[in-house]
């Protein structure tokens, strides 16, 4: 049963220009068919008329665009001008007289129409965009009543269709090369994969050098499809269901960037997936996993019933509902009746909304008695919340993605956006696009290094694990070149903490020439970056897992706010420091108390004073000892004091390192429970199997890497039976501990009475105004977009001292290789969702980057099967021979199952957070048959 | 003393041979030991007369017209000069009324200088205009262009100093000068044979406006067909850089100017001003909406001056003798003079420069004789393939802008292609329709399909299918084209069918004529 449908209209209102670019106060008043319209300088004459309901006709023009002025649908007549003006290109003047309607302006107009159709195909009773084609709108919209051509001149309606993408199909016949896709290629999404060939009459969109769409540098991101104004560009699900008869409004459920989506339906069945033009993340943009790969949720290996078994040696037996529970419920509490209320735990998953993970962490602390209860964020970004809390004062990012665009310096570190962001990435790409200059910090040559009118100024390819070494030469050259911000030190920061640091930055041994040796980045090279970084007037810093899965994580995540705090590029729109996040809700996951020492807001399980309020609404006695994390409930479940534990929407086995320690402690388990969607490794160690819901059945909010509270709403019922989160209540009151909501919302009304932070948080309030950031209070009803704005959220900026340590994983002769890891754009992740959709086209398998020096040594060529080793253990794939990784390193990613990437990988983690080391292994790579 | 003898180097003279023949006479006078040099000077415009060769003597310059390389041989043959009695020769060249009628500004050195003698060019009058333009200073000069009139001489007209106030009023920290050298009308060589015989004219005038409009770099876009053209050019502007007119101090002042020379794609529609940015950026030839004007975002989004060669080599007559100098020649506000390229069915065609105001008539039959198969002339064609067709009724209409405006006709870039009456004024109007879907950069739809719809029609029309309807057709086609197209090759594809579809209705029916003109014209 789904609660009080959001109704969203089915088609959006299109305003046909973008809005000015540059914002003016400045307004002009000007009539449009006799009406007065007063609009901003900078406004297109069709935006302003449309935006007043007056709407002109057009083809060529989408307020996702740039005005483009092909069609001439929109002319217009303007008293004192000569002709007929676009209105799509003319922007609005003060005391502007237009006309929108004369015979003149109307014959024009069908004539057009009458050129179009005559080279078009006459099917629209069979077309697949039958309802939702602009091309037969405006052939109503101007009376074409006939072609008075005939259809016997030349036409494009023999070309071949192009099915070659699984997702959409291109019918040139049907194009009426209004360039959409081509601009929405290049201004949107920034592939530059789609071009206009020939001219005149024989111009025809064209992707790559005229290749098919799948073979082209198309990254299927399906700008183009959604801007296709006819049915030349379309979804093969729309062609097969038909136009949708409802829209529902939620929220993506893969990566960090968390985009907005309308989900287009057809009964319980989604028909397509498209970017929501109002989604404060993405703002009508989206990638090849957000709009496509969906189908998993009804995937054939979903299982939809609850199963149990004595043994994992056993075959499991399906049960219904309350048998699963009362199971699960009785073998957690005979294991606490042997063993004690701490021998259980649960994990949370960034994947699962905050009403979930809410509750998962309830049921530990108010069900279990105890604080056992980590995520999986563990293994991603906690080094992220430590260090930005350390230093100022929120485990949280401090812009939102819209700032970007102020961006004049932009700095990447250990992120790869193009592949794992891609969205951002969209964002970003314009930026520099625009002119802002970029900084790539990593051991790679990503993809924004060097992309169609993208080039970094500086790629300081640094060996893996010397991530501090490099940010405190940044710093160094900063301090010692006089380029610190001195004013905002002074205003903003701890100015004991800062003499502490400066003097320790400022030893000789943290300059770049000392570092040059064993970071492997020139010095010269990373002083300009410095000064670059420090004299931009808005230099932002983005960084991933690349800064954080390792032994220093948590360092370099102070290192880099040191560096931001020492610039004073803090505070303001376009600068920053932004974490990419990996996960859809791995910010919201962490927000809402999943750590052991956490309750929700980040607020010590040790402060009596947010214990007892939590006490007094819970009815309960909280345990004041911080609990057990992943690495520690694993390594007890070794030992024999861990026995039982509950993991919602995680694959331990397959995500978490060194996977021999991870099964080895699983196996010695006696009740391990999972509430997944899919049977996935960790279950193959599992006692009870509870099916969990997909995101289109969620009812909740993820909240994203902006912060961001996002609704996800369910687009259909759970066809489970249930929410998630009535699962993890009905767990709980079967231990003894009786929970129970009337819907999410109740869930979201208990996180804001109990979280200052989430304290103006409601599903309604998000209904109405779309999303917020927290802090959302009474005083912030729309939340915060930049953090420290005016003075940091601790009070004062805390420099923190960041000693480079060497990892211990090193290589030397028997491993001389250093392996990270990483994403591709098509995979998510271990691939549980992406593989068992159509993505599995372009990934099919995990592969080895390896530099061809390194290839050379060992006789390695592209497509070679190598064996790759590491002291923990060793595993098969096939390599790729590449400069994109330095010689020294190699690269592979961790979609596959079969491919099991963390055999290889160490027990090595943050010194802080255990945040597993994933980003360096040593290895050894050789050629198998 | 030393003999001049003169065979222009240009590329409409060596199209016709003149390679061949400088290449005999230097046997010749090899062969004779004569005390002369071959100097190759530029074509002076009369293509009717090419090969001319010319003899430096104390009278003047003798000409020789339509020299072969044969005549050449027997011209020098006993290694003495050839005299005014030889039956190729035509005397005083300039006492030729042809050249004697005419009033040259921007081509006075033409076919006189050695095209890349920058001592003949200062001997001529060359960088008078400059050195006043650095005295004057930005607005200074901008305030002579204006008050000289000049407008756009690439075709559209547009007042330049309108252009230039905008590019020197426009906030930026980088502007351009861009020339507009892809000369693509059918019927006219004004720009080329300027570069060819002139180079340093159009250097000239791009220094005065790059210092009037605060540019420090500029651009020629050379339509890739002038290779001998690129390479007179490339030349020059070697030169000029080495003599200072070009470089970080432009004539020793603290102005520094130097200008690119890029080549064209090979697409006509290059030549449109925003096309042409597009690809001078390096990207697909096609047409910008505008606005924004190019004077305002134009090369890689800064204030742009383009300008077709002539104008800018306008500049240089402008500063040198004043603005109000030019602005008393010529009629109305077609002030100063035109180059008209004068070809086609013509006695004597080539370029002649007159100020604004003489007849059709009078050119292509004062200056031009009349047509060349001695049939009588039935349409000319004037401002290129996208100009209106005139018939005999309108050849008194004066070679001024706003004359022509006034019965449905333009200058354009001043060629003008005469017809006589074996034409078929159907097949021209069908062709129009094919130049215009040849060209198309295929950006907006009435010209991408309406120009391939225009051709079917018109067809149609020829064959005699359903007159009456497709006339109508064509007659609103032309008129979505004209109001509907983006730039001014779709706007003015419907000139020359509108054109013949009123002064010639019946060439556009078939021969079947199937209803009289009266009963199908609208």
């Amino acid at each position: 049963m789904i609660d009080s449908p959001h109704v969203t209209p089915l088609r959006r209102r299109d305003l046909g220009t973008p809005p000015p670019a540059s914002p003016s106060a400045t307004r002009v008043h000007l009539t449009i068919d006799g009406i007065a319209i007063e609009a901003a300088v900078g406004t297109s004459v069709m935006r302003a008329a449309r935006d007043a309901g007056i709407n002109i006709a057009k083809l060529c023009a989408t307020d996702s665009l740039n005005a483009f002025g092909s069609c001439r649908l929109c002319v217009v007549e303007i008293a004192g001008r000569r002709g007929l003006p676009a209105s799509c290109t003319t922007l609005v003047d003060d005391g502007m007289v237009v006309r929108t309607q004369t015979e003149q302006i109307a014959r024009v107009r069908r004539n057009v129409m009458e050129l179009y159709i005559s080279d078009h195909p006459l099917d629209c009773l069979t077309c697949a965009a039958n309802g939702d084609c602009e091309l037969q709108d405006m052939a109503g919209a101007v009376g074409l009543r006939e072609v008075r051509y005939g259809m016997e001149g030349a036409t494009h309606l023999a070309l071949a269709k192009d099915e070659s993408n699984p997702y959409f199909t291109f019918d040139p016949s049907k194009c009426i090369v209004c360039s959409r896709c081509v601009r929405a290629c290049e201004e949107i999404q920034g592939t530059f994969a789609l071009s206009i060939t020939d001219r005149g009459f024989a111009a025809k969109v064209s992707a790559g050098m005229s290749e098919s769409f799948l073979e082209s540098e198309c990254v299927s991101c399906g700008a183009c499809v959604q801007a296709c104004p006819t049915a030349t560009l379309t979804e093969k699900t729309v062609i097969e269901a038909g136009q949708p008869d409802r829209v529902v409004k939620t929220t993506c459920a893969y990566c960090g960037v968390g985009c907005s989506f309308r989900a287009e339906m057809k009964g319980n069945d989604v028909v397509r997936m498209v970017p929501d033009m109002d989604g404060g993340a993405n703002e009508g943009h989206s990638c090849v996993k957000g709009r496509f790969a969906w189908g998993y949720a009804s995937h054939r290996d979903r299982v939809l019933a609850p199963m149990i078994r004595d043994s994992i040696a056993d075959a499991w037996r399906t049960v219904g509902w309350d048998e699963a529970i009362a199971y699960a419920a009785a073998r957690f509490r005979s294991i606490q009746a042997q063993y004690g209320h701490g021998a259980i735990g649960g994990v949370s998953s960034s994947r699962c909304t905050n009403e979930e993970v809410y509750v998962v962490q309830k049921l530990v602390r108010a069900a279990f008695h105890n604080n056992n209860i980590d995520t999986c964020a563990r293994v991603c970004h906690s080094p992220t919340g430590y260090g930005l809390k350390q230093t100022f004062g929120t485990s949280a990012g401090t812009q939102d993605f819209r700032s970007v665009a102020q961006a004049d310096v932009i700095v990447v570190i250990g992120a790869n956006p193009t592949d794992a962001h891609p969205v951002f990435a969209a964002r970003m790409k314009r930026r520099l696009r625009q002119g802002a200059q970029l900084i790539v910090i990593d051991p790679r040559r990503i993809d924004l290094v060097r992309s169609p009118h993208v080039q970094a100024s500086h790629h300081l390819a640094l060996k893996p694990g010397t991530n501090v070494a490099v940010i405190n030469a940044l710093a160094h050259v900063v301090v010692t070149e006089g380029l610190a911000n001195e004013a905002f030190v002074a205003e903003r920061c701890d100015a004991a903490s800062f003499e502490q640091w400066r003097a320790f930055i400022a030893r000789p041994e943290q300059s770049p020439e000392a570092t040059e040796a064993f970071t492997g980045v020139p010095a010269t090279e990373l002083r300009q970056a410095a000064r670059l970084y420090a004299g931009a007037r808005n230099a932002a810093i983005y960084y991933g897992l690349g800064v954080t899965e390792h032994s220093q994580g948590s360092t370099m995540v102070m290192g880099i706010a040191n560096l931001a705090m020492a610039a004073g590029q803090l505070g303001r729109d376009g600068v920053g420091v932004s974490p990419l996040r990996g996960q859809n809700n791995v910010q919201g996951a962490c927000d809402m108390g999943s750590f052991p020492h956490e309750l929700p807001g980040y607020r010590h399980i040790s402060d009596g004073a947010t214990r007892g309020t939590f006490e007094q609404a819970w009815q309960v006695t909280l345990d004041e000892e911080p609990g057990l994390r992943i690495p520690n409930m694993l390594a007890a479940a070794v030992a024999g004091q861990f026995r039982g534990i509950f993991i919602q929407g995680e694959d331990l086995a397959q995500s978490d390192p060194n996977t021999q320690h991870v099964t080895d402690a699983l196996r010695a388990m006696e009740c391990v429970i999972v509430q997944d969607l899919f049977l996935n490794e960790t279950a193959k160690y599992a006692h009870v199997f509870l099916p969990g819901t997909a995101f289109l059945e969620k009812d909740g909010t993820f909240t994203n890497a902006e912060r961001r509270i996002n609704r996800v709403r369910p687009v259909m019922p759970p066809r489970t039976g249930q929410f998630e989160w009535e699962t993890v209540c009905r767990l709980a009151t079967a231990m003894g501990y009786p929970m129970a909501y009337n819907n999410a919302a109740g869930i979201m009304d208990e996180i804001a009475a109990l979280t200052p932070t989430f304290a103006g948080v409601s599903f309604a309030h998000l209904d109405r105004v779309g999303s917020v950031q927290w802090p959302c209070t009474a005083a912030m009803p729309i939340g915060t977009r930049i953090m420290h704005e005016d003075r940091f959220v601790r009070g004062k900026g805390r420099f923190m001292l960041t000693q480079y340590v060497p990892t211990d994983e090193k290589s030397n002769r028997r491993y001389p290789l250093l392996l990270t890891t990483g994403r591709t754009l098509t995979q998510y992740n271990v691939g549980t969702q992406t593989r068992r959709t159509k993505n599995a086209t372009w990934h099919a398998e995990d592969v080895l980057e390896i530099h061809p020096h390194d290839a050379e040594m060992r006789g390695i060529g592209t497509g070679d099967g190598v064996l790759l080793s590491s002291r923990k253990g060793s595993i098969t794939l096939h390599a790729v021979v590449t400069e994109r990784v330095p010689a020294g390193v190699c690269y592979t990613t961790f979609h596959h199952p079969d491919t099991a990437a963390n055999v290889i990988t160490t027990e090595f983690s943050d010194w802080a957070t255990n945040c597993p080391e994933y980003k360096v292994t040593a290895v050894e790579v050789r050629p198998v048959d | 003393m030393t003999v001049r003898i003169y065979v222009p180097n240009d590329t409409g003279a060596r199209s016709v041979g003149a390679d061949d023949v400088a290449q005999a006479i230097e046997t010749q006078l090899h062969a004779h030991s004569v005390d002369a040099v071959v100097v190759r000077n530029g074509s002076r415009g009369a293509y009717w007369l090419e090969p001319l060769v010319e003899i430096d003597t104390a009278d003047g310059r003798v000409g020789f017209g339509k020299v072969s390389p044969e005549q050449a041989l027997s011209l020098f043959g006993a290694g003495v000069m050839p005299s005014t009695s030889h039956p190729l020769s035509i005397g005083l060249v300039e006492s030729l009324p042809w050249f004697r009628d005419q009033q040259r500004l921007m081509f006075a050195r033409v076919g006189i200088i050695d095209p890349l003698s920058l001592d003949d060019y200062r001997a001529h009058g060359g960088l008078t205009g400059l050195q006043r333009a650095l005295t004057l200073g930005g607005q200074a000069i901008v305030d002579e262009i204006r008050t000289s009139g000049l407008r756009g001489r690439g075709g559209a007209a547009f007042p330049a100093g309108i252009k230039w106030q905008t590019v020197h009023d426009t906030v930026a920290d980088q502007r351009y000068i861009v020339c507009n050298a892809d000369e693509g009308d059918s019927g006219t060589f004004a720009d080329r044979l300027l570069m060819d015989a002139d180079p340093f004219q159009l250097i000239e005038g791009m220094a005065i406006a790059a210092i009037a409009v605060g540019a420090t770099v500029g651009y020629i876009y050379l339509r890739s067909e002038y290779p001998h053209t690129a390479r007179i050019m490339e030349r020059a502007l070697l030169l000029a850089r080495e003599s200072a007119i070009l470089g970080p101090s432009v004539l020793g002042s603290a102005h520094g100017f130097d200008i690119l020379l890029r080549i064209g794609g090979g697409s006509y529609i290059c030549g449109e001003e925003t096309a042409l940015l597009e690809s001078l950026e390096g990207k697909r030839g096609v047409v910008r909406a505008k606005p924004p004007l190019p004077a305002v975002a134009g090369l890689f989004g800064q204030p742009t001056l383009v300008h077709n060669v002539l104008t800018l080599a306008a500049a240089t007559g402008i500063l040198a003798r004043g603005g109000a100098h030019y602005a008393s020649l010529g009629v109305d506000r077609s002030t100063g003079t035109m180059p008209f390229q004068l070809g086609g069915n013509i006695q004597r065609g080539g370029l002649i420069e007159v100020p604004f105001g003489i007849t059709l008539a009078e050119l292509v039959e004062g200056f031009g004789g009349g047509t060349a198969s001695g049939r009588p002339g039935k349409a000319i064609q004037v401002g290129g393939p996208l100009g209106a067709y005139l018939p005999l009724a309108q050849w008194h209409t004066p070679l001024a802008y706003e004359a022509f405006a006034a019965v449905g006709a333009m200058l354009g870039h001043g060629g003008v292609v005469v017809f006589d009456d074996t034409v078929d004024m159907g097949e021209q109007a069908q062709y129009a329709m094919e130049f215009c879907a040849h060209e198309s950069c295929g950006k907006c739809t009435p010209c991408r399909i309406g120009s391939t719809r225009g051709v079917e029609v018109i067809g149609r029309l020829r064959r005699g299918e359903a007159s009456k309807k497709n006339w109508q057709l064509l007659d609103e086609l032309c008129e979505t084209m004209e109001l509907g197209s983006l730039c001014a090759l779709g706007g003015l594809t419907p000139m020359p069918v509108r054109s013949i579809m009123s002064h010639f209705p019946g060439d556009l029916l078939s021969s079947a004529r199937v209803g009289a003109p009266a009963e199908v014209a609208v």
